[in-house]
């Protein structure tokens, strides 16, 4: 990358609230899936619209409203989403409804925002903006894979100025209570702040939207830079921590140079066994911090550790219950997010400094 | 009469999302597109999905719609006189 990317404007709709978080008093929930604090929908989109749109697409919009009034952007010249399973909300009714109703009569709503693009396309109807909309749907990666196309559009097209790019996963009833069967979550329903205490598979999820407005340009609402994204498949730990100590070369840093790093250790031992190694290996004298007590492990869960880095870096300050070692860092300004698959083969780099 | 009326704005208002309308609100002759509940075209759709699951009727032309989403008046008696449950 040659160009220098930077987020203009950031929100985040989570289970955690920034007040709650930055006064050390987290939001705390006994269920192994749980919701995201809902925002005021009804300033940000019309009533009449507002009445059929699923939590995902109020989420999504909202999130992308306020990340561009912040970046005061009205019309981005694009809109990237990703999504690991779309409007699950929608998809769940739409197929009750063709199981109560026998293949017939279908409601056409449903059906119309099934489809994981339905957000990507609904901002843009917001917006009325035409520009280039692409939604990815990659698992874990696939926020990532947003960004990279984000950044390559930057990259390559000089009259692109500002392009929106942010995720949305959302919990939903059934569909997310299967994750017990595939041993995704946690058998034993568990408080989400003692998730690292538990030693047992599984882990905790929630939902949420994180949006960003990227720009080759600085402006001085610019709290960010995006330095680099990469993503690689590897299994052996030995060649994880090589392939992180790469990313950090090829990006003209060391970790010793980081400031702080964010690790996507979400409590199920099967997977915390690979970050333990770099906590103790790689990041022994790293100021490590972990988020996923907070608002649990999905597809796009780096959206909150992103908004987590760019909170942190704006308010100058590291809550206490993002620690998990004693190594501390005054004025944060680099920071490391990593993040592993649900399935343990994916890995996610995301390097970030404050501007 | 003013039963199958009461039970189509419940019916309107549940399967539409209006829940922040009542069914008090929602006059006999109010328009159900444009200036009155302002409905849409996916509305609309609904709304002929709705007749046949719950009354029995059919459309085979779209267009006739039109005629007949006009109020909660004008779509009781069309219901009164099609009805085939």
């Amino acid at each position: 990358m040659g160009r220098s990317i930077f987020i203009n404007g950031f929100s985040g709709i989570s289970a955690q609230t920034e007040e709650a978080l930055f006064n050390n008093e987290p939001l705390v929930y006994t269920s192994n899936i749980f919701h995201a604090v809902p925002a005021n929908y009804k300033e940000i989109v019309p009533a009449m619209a507002l009445r059929r749109m699923s939590k995902a697409i109020k989420m999504g919009i909202t999130a992308a409203k306020n990340a561009l009034l912040e970046a005061n952007v009205n019309l981005p010249d694009a809109i990237i989403t990703a999504t690991g399973e779309g409007c699950k909300h929608d998809t769940e009714k739409f197929l009750e409804t063709v199981l109560e109703q026998k293949e017939e009569l279908l409601a056409p709503t449903s059906f119309i925002q099934s489809t994981h693009n339905t957000v990507g396309g609904q901002i843009a109807l917001n917006l009325n903006c035409t520009g280039y909309n692409l939604t990815y749907t990659q698992e874990d990666i696939s926020l990532e894979s947003a960004f990279i196309d984000a950044m390559l559009l930057l990259e390559e097209d000089l009259d692109v100025n500002a392009v929106l790019v942010g995720s949305v996963d959302e919990v939903s009833p059934k569909i997310t209570s299967f994750s017990y069967l595939n041993n995704f979550l946690k058998k034993e329903e568990i408080q989400n702040l003692e998730l690292f205490d538990q030693n047992s598979a599984g882990t905790i999820t929630s939902e949420g939207a994180f949006f960003f407005v990227l720009s080759a340009e600085k402006k001085i609402n610019s709290d960010v830079e995006i330095v680099a994204i990469s993503t690689f498949k590897e299994k052996d730990a030995i060649n994880i921590s090589r392939e992180i100590h790469k990313f950090l070369v090829t990006n003209n840093c060391l970790v010793e140079d980081l400031d702080i790093v964010l690790l996507g250790k979400n409590g199920d031992r099967n997977q915390d066994v690979i970050y333990e190694i770099l906590e103790k290996g790689l990041f022994l004298n790293s100021n490590v911090l972990v988020y996923k007590h907070l608002v649990g492990d999905f597809n796009t869960v780096t959206g909150f550790a992103i908004w987590l880095a760019c909170k942190i870096f704006k308010n100058n300050y590291i809550p206490n219950v993002l620690k998990l070692n004693t190594v501390s860092s005054q004025n944060p300004k680099l920071a490391l997010l990593y993040n592993l698959s649900q399935d343990n083969t994916t890995h996610s780099l995301i390097l970030v400094q404050k501007v | 009469m003013s039963d199958l009326r009461t039970e189509l704005k419940k019916s309107i208002i549940e399967q539409l999302n209006l829940e922040e309308l009542s069914i008090e609100e929602i006059d006999n002759d109010d328009s159900l597109f444009g200036d009155g509940l302002g409905l849409d075209s996916i509305d609309a759709l609904e709304l002929i999905v709705l007749l046949e699951k719950d009354y029995g009727i059919k459309l085979t032309d779209p267009y006739q719609g039109k005629e007949i989403f006009i109020s909660i008046n004008k779509m009781a008696e069309y219901i009164e006189t099609h009805r085939t449950k």
